[in-house]
């Protein structure tokens, strides 16, 4: 066996019985059980009578395409629709509630200016295949966006184009690629390196642009082990792909030499970019020699998670790899750059500065997704950028790394700390000592820390740490909440010494308990079936046909 | 400003506690060859001051008083409810749901976004959503690959031309090759896809087709997937979603993978995002189905909650061997879609899809009797509609002048296209906006 | 668990019990321990053909993956089939009703270089 893992369930089941069935208790019912046939919310007008008319002279859509029996949506009130998400997100934690020190993610506070620039009819109603004249706005905020971002990783280039970080991931490695190819070392340089402390993301970008990945080790500080790179280095090695600050939330002292190496060796350093939240003035990587950067806006420049997205993942790129940049990208081509740049940062008119999508360009490695990316994100950040300022973005470092650091001073008698050094914007620590002399496992005590109304704290990655668990407070939260966040996680470490029992119940206070995992993927039940309450779907395995019935 | 609440004093605790002198000493670990030089971002600004600088930036943006642009971004109504929903915090400041027990809200509106996914393209099986409906697709094609270990795929030139670009971009990265499979776009022609030329195009892994298409022809479905299907092919159908109130759905056709764009369901057009992909197929081929899937099941106390489920799929369990790299999906949009479909409900949607087409031919009907324009293409269309239009890109710059953008011109993606306009009528179309259309073709004659 | 004995384990977790010219395989207690609830095992097809040490699955967890290594060389002639919709006996009894394919051995001497009860035992202490 060879076993790829992250997080570890609980082992053995809790769980008896069968899923589904009448017996459950229903926190929430699902929006279909409360459905009445003819309730409606929104409306719509009817046709004009002259437009039927006139309509009429036009080819009919014929029996052969039409819907042999309209789609079973739940007819609702609109009151009842809003109770309905309303009770559901009150089933929610969300950074507005609570603590969520999830590592790796910055859950900072997402601001509320930015929803109301995002809402701005003039930015929310701009179609993206308007001509360039009734988009200047759109365009200019871009090109400003883009400035901005240059200034602050060092990199003279950008796209905004791809949707989140894995998205800018696979970007950067397609462009990778059609370098390499462009030097004639396309067939040969077929591995990409990454640490052993690396994010799921990257060797499966890896894989998906047909790359063989390769695994390097960090060495006992918690870097990437420098020896074992220049071994692994050659001239079959396309890139690099390093997260810094590292994983675990250490700046990589090496990365000078880091980056010289690879480079040397005639592949491309790529920086994952999710920690970037801990070195905002303090170190930009296109300045280090960093080839290719992805930002995560909606980690570094407070784009709200959403539950999972929409996020965007721009990336920053050297000279060299410049020319393979998606396409198309939003360019000044009338007006001086230094001044556009000066009077929007003065609040002065750039009126007769013109911007415009530059489709001309040969080298590219084409679209990695429709339009120009998620422009309602780049709205916000750009909002976030200049209600920052060069002021608040140092600030937000200094503070973050700072609260960071404080939680691990206050905690490292607690929980081992692996890495006893000086840590970034999160420290990781590992839950192995409460598991050797208690039994509770990290997401034993993650489950514990629910019943605070706190959210745990990553578990289970990076996976070099055993039982790992990932603190990252952000620079948003005050002393008292960290303060409190001591404190409960005392508390657990306690009851973990004191009762283990209580932990592997826990939690319970939230809306539900534990869930049964493995019942979810072994039988699976990924919607609702009309009709059939509560009826389980076949496994994956059984021939497909499912019989609706009205 | 920064959003830090830290004052002077709480920083000199923190950095008591820690044992350092200043905030520097924290950042000692950089070393000094590799520190940052200065910067030129600007300085902060306070919340009415950057409100000034978006309104700015909003004021340079002009948006159009009466609009027919469709090509795949289509300006539909957004109710009220649906902003609400989407704006509480709850749902929009929360991560993805990790710890299940704090995140049923997320994961049971997931729940209820993939069920009413399947309930429209009639599939077995819907994701939590992608990044919009062209990576979708691409990541369909690619889940064709994998389904038949075939490594070519075809896409109809119906298709829109910015999801084939992206199509061509995902299948670069693993060497898939991409066969074009032409439709007949000639003056009169069909504008669709010829069923009897699939054969000619030998083993691929799968067809992919809109419907209706880019140029707002309806194509003939079935034979397609018949004729997919016969060369051992998946059908991969490109969907308009608002459509499938009238329209069959594409699990009923014969259809193995579905996507779409789900930005007509409640989300603003937002000058290109974000927008929510939508991906649906049949239950046999789950385990290939890139991105999250929510499902139901019980907890300790039998209680039911829903939770991620499947998840060996995903990178962050197979890494290198993920079937995707694919990590955030789009919540939020899938929340709104959500919402919307539940707000307008099965008469609603109807409505919106009835009034389009009446809308779509009451403009070309006016425009024929007119003279000002002829339909290009025979068959039938949906929403959206392909005009013979002398002189298109001249009056359509004209029309922009006076605030009226006469839908999309071809031309621009086809040169062979020149003089055609790409009308696309939603339920927002009133019938003065089609008179100040017409007019406006009449002043440009 | 108590190891049986008459079967032989590789270093991969995986075990065999030969009867004449056929042999049964599949993974041990200690594996299914470490993956916890198994979900889905994607089976080998019947005629497939299996190389000593080389992959011939997959088996998945709630929360891990891991690919399944054939100790012996052969062809597959049965697969217990009752693992696609109760894959969990891999973790109730993995010597016994959780068996994952019969084959016809290509070379019997191979299980020379597996392992015995004690062997596995020590190797996984």
């Amino acid at each position: 066996m060879s076993v790829a893992e992250a997080p570890s369930s609980g082992r053995g089941s809790a769980f008896a019985g069968a899923v589904g069935g009448d017996d459950l208790t229903i926190v929430e019912p699902l929006i279909f059980d409360r459905s009445r046939a003819d309730r409606r919310a929104v409306r719509f007008p009817s046709a004009s009578a002259a437009a039927l008319a006139s309509a009429t002279g036009q080819p009919e859509l014929p029996a052969s395409v039409l819907r042999s029996r309209a789609p079973r949506l739940p007819e609702v009130s609109e009151l009842d629709m809003l109770r309905h998400f309303n009770r559901l997100a009150h089933l929610n934690h969300a950074i507005d509630i609570g603590f969520y020190p999830l590592g790796s993610c910055t859950m900072k506070y997402n601001p509320k200016v930015n929803e109301w620039a995002a809402r701005l009819p003039g930015l929310a109603e701009s179609h993206p295949l308007d001509a360039e004249d009734l988009s200047q706005g759109s365009l200019e905020l871009m090109w400003l966006l883009a400035e901005l971002l240059k200034d602050i990783s060092g990199f003279p280039a950008i796209s905004l184009q791809p949707a989140a970080g894995a998205h800018g991931e696979l970007t950067g490695m397609l462009m990778t690629r059609a370098y390499h190819r462009a030097n004639g070392e396309g067939e040969q340089r077929i591995k990409v390196l990454v640490p052993d402390s690396a994010h799921g993301t990257n060797p499966a970008t890896a894989t998906m642009v047909g790359y063989q990945t390769v695994t390097i080790p960090s060495n006992e500080r918690g870097g990437i082990d420098l020896d074992k790179l220049r071994a692994a280095l050659g001239p079959d090695v396309a890139a690099l792909m390093i997260t810094n600050p590292s994983t675990l939330g250490i700046f990589e002292d090496q990365i000078g030499q880091v980056v010289a190496a690879v480079k040397d060796a005639g592949a491309i350093a790529y920086m994952d970019g999710a920690n970037l939240n801990a070195i905002l003035g303090r170190f930009r990587p296109g300045e280090a020699g960093f080839d290719i950067m992805h930002f995560n806006l909606h980690k570094t420049f407070s784009t709200p998670h959403g539950g999972g997205g929409p996020g965007a993942g721009p990336i920053g790129v050297s000279e060299r790899l410049e020319p393979f940049l998606p396409a198309p990208i939003p360019t000044l081509v009338t007006g001086d750059a230094t001044e556009v740049r000066a009077n929007a940062w003065a609040g002065r008119s750039t009126d007769g500065a013109r911007f415009a999508l530059d489709e001309d360009r040969p080298q590219t490695i084409g679209k990695v997704r429709s339009c120009h990316g998620n422009f309602g994100m780049f709205v916000r950040a750009y909002t976030y950028i200049r209600s920052n300022g060069d002021a608040g973005l140092r600030t937000i470092s200094e503070d973050a790394v700072l609260a960071a650091n404080y939680l691990r001073v206050q905690l490292h008698d607690t929980y081992d700390l692996p890495y006893d050094r000086l840590s970034k914007h999160e420290v990781v620590f590992s839950g192995r000592r409460q598991k050797r002399e208690h039994g509770v496992t990290t997401l034993d005590i993650a489950k514990a820390i629910l019943d605070h109304g706190i959210h745990p704290p990553t578990i289970y990655f990076p996976l070099i740490v055993e039982e790992a668990l990932m603190v990252e407070p952000t620079e948003t939260e005050s002393l008292e909440t960290l303060d409190h966040f001591v404190g409960v996680m005392r508390a657990v470490a306690d009851l973990a010494a004191s009762d283990p029992a209580a932990l592997k119940r826990a939690p319970t206070t939230t809306p539900v308990g534990r869930l049964d995992e493995a019942a979810a993927a072994r039988r699976p039940d990924l919607r609702h079936t009309f009709g059939g309450a509560g009826a389980p779907e076949a496994p994956p395995s059984a021939p497909t046909a499912e019989v609706p019935t009205t | 400003m920064s959003y830090s609440p830290h004052t002077a004093a709480d920083r000199e605790r923190m950095l008591a506690a820690i044992g350092v002198e200043s905030v520097d000493d924290l950042f000692a670990d950089i070393p000094s060859a590799v520190r940052a030089s200065a910067w030129d971002v600007p300085p902060p600004l306070v919340e009415q001051e950057v409100r000034t600088e978006l309104a700015r930036l909003a004021g340079r943006n002009r948006i159009p008083e009466v609009s027919f642009l469709g090509a795949g971004v289509y300006r539909h109504l957004v109710p009220s409810v649906v902003g609400e929903v989407i704006g509480r915090p709850e749902f929009s400041t929360a991560y993805t749901p990790y710890q299940p027990e704090v995140s049923q809200g997320t994961l049971q509106s997931i729940y209820e976004f993939q069920s009413l996914i399947c309930e429209l393209t009639q599939m077995e099986v819907a994701t939590a959503s992608h990044y919009d409906g062209a990576t979708a697709t691409a990541e369909a094609a690619l889940m064709a690959c994998r389904l038949t270990r075939r490594n070519r795929v075809a896409v109809s030139a119906g298709v829109n031309p910015d999801y084939r670009r992206v199509l061509e971009t995902y299948c670069s990265g693993p060497g898939i090759e991409v066969v074009i499979l032409p439709i007949d776009l000639t003056d009169g022609g069909t504008g669709t896809t010829d069923p009897a030329a699939v054969e000619a195009l030998g083993a691929v892994a799968c067809l992919i087709v809109a419907q209706p298409n880019f140029y707002g022809q309806l194509e003939p479905m079935r034979d397609l997937a018949d004729a997919a299907h016969a060369g051992g092919a998946q059908l991969v159908a490109v969907v308009e979603p608002t459509s499938l109130a009238l329209l069959a759905a594409p699990g009923d056709d014969g259809a193995d993978i579905v996507t779409a764009e789900g930005q007509p369901l409640g989300i603003p057009a937002s000058f290109g995002g974000p927008y929510v992909g939508l991906m649906a197929a049949r239950m046999a081929s789950v385990r290939q189905m890139p991105g999250r899937l929510v499902g139901a099941t019980r907890d300790v106390a039998g209680r039911k909650g829903y939770v991620l489920t499947l998840q060996a799929r995903e990178q962050h369990i197979r890494r290198e061997k993920a079937a995707s790299n694919i990590c955030t999906n789009q919540a939020l949009m899938a929340l709104a879609a959500t919402a919307y479909l539940v707000a307008v409900g099965p008469a609603g949607l109807r409505e919106v899809a009835e009034l389009s087409t009446t809308q779509a031919r009451h403009a070309t009907a006016a425009l024929e009797d007119a003279g000002l324009a002829r339909r290009r293409f025979g068959g039938t269309y949906f929403a959206e509609v392909t005009l013979n239009v002398p002189d298109a890109a001249r009056r359509h710059a004209a029309l922009a002048e006076r605030g009226i953008v006469a839908g999309y011109l071809p031309e621009r993606h086809d040169p062979a296209l020149r003089d055609t306009l790409l009308l696309a009528a939603t339920e927002l179309t009133t019938d003065d906006d089609i008179a100040r259309l017409l007019d406006g073709l009449e002043a440009t004659r | 668990m108590a190891l049986p004995d008459d079967l032989r384990y590789s270093k991969e977790h995986e075990w065999v019990r030969v009867e004449g010219s056929r042999a049964t395989i599949g993974i041990t207690g200690f594996a299914a321990d470490e993956l916890g609830d198994i979900v889905f095992v994607e089976l080998p097809e019947v005629g497939a053909s299996l190389g000593q040490f080389a992959t011939f699955g997959v088996v998945e967890s709630v929360k891990a993956v891991s690919d399944l290594f054939s100790p012996i060389s052969g062809e597959v002639v049965e697969v217990n089939e009752t693992l696609r919709a109760s894959p969990e006996l891999l973790n109730s009894d993995p010597f016994g009703d959780g068996w994952i394919a019969k084959v016809e051995l290509a070379d019997a001497s191979e299980v020379d270089a597996l392992m015995d009860a004690d062997a596995y035992t020590a190797e996984t202490a």
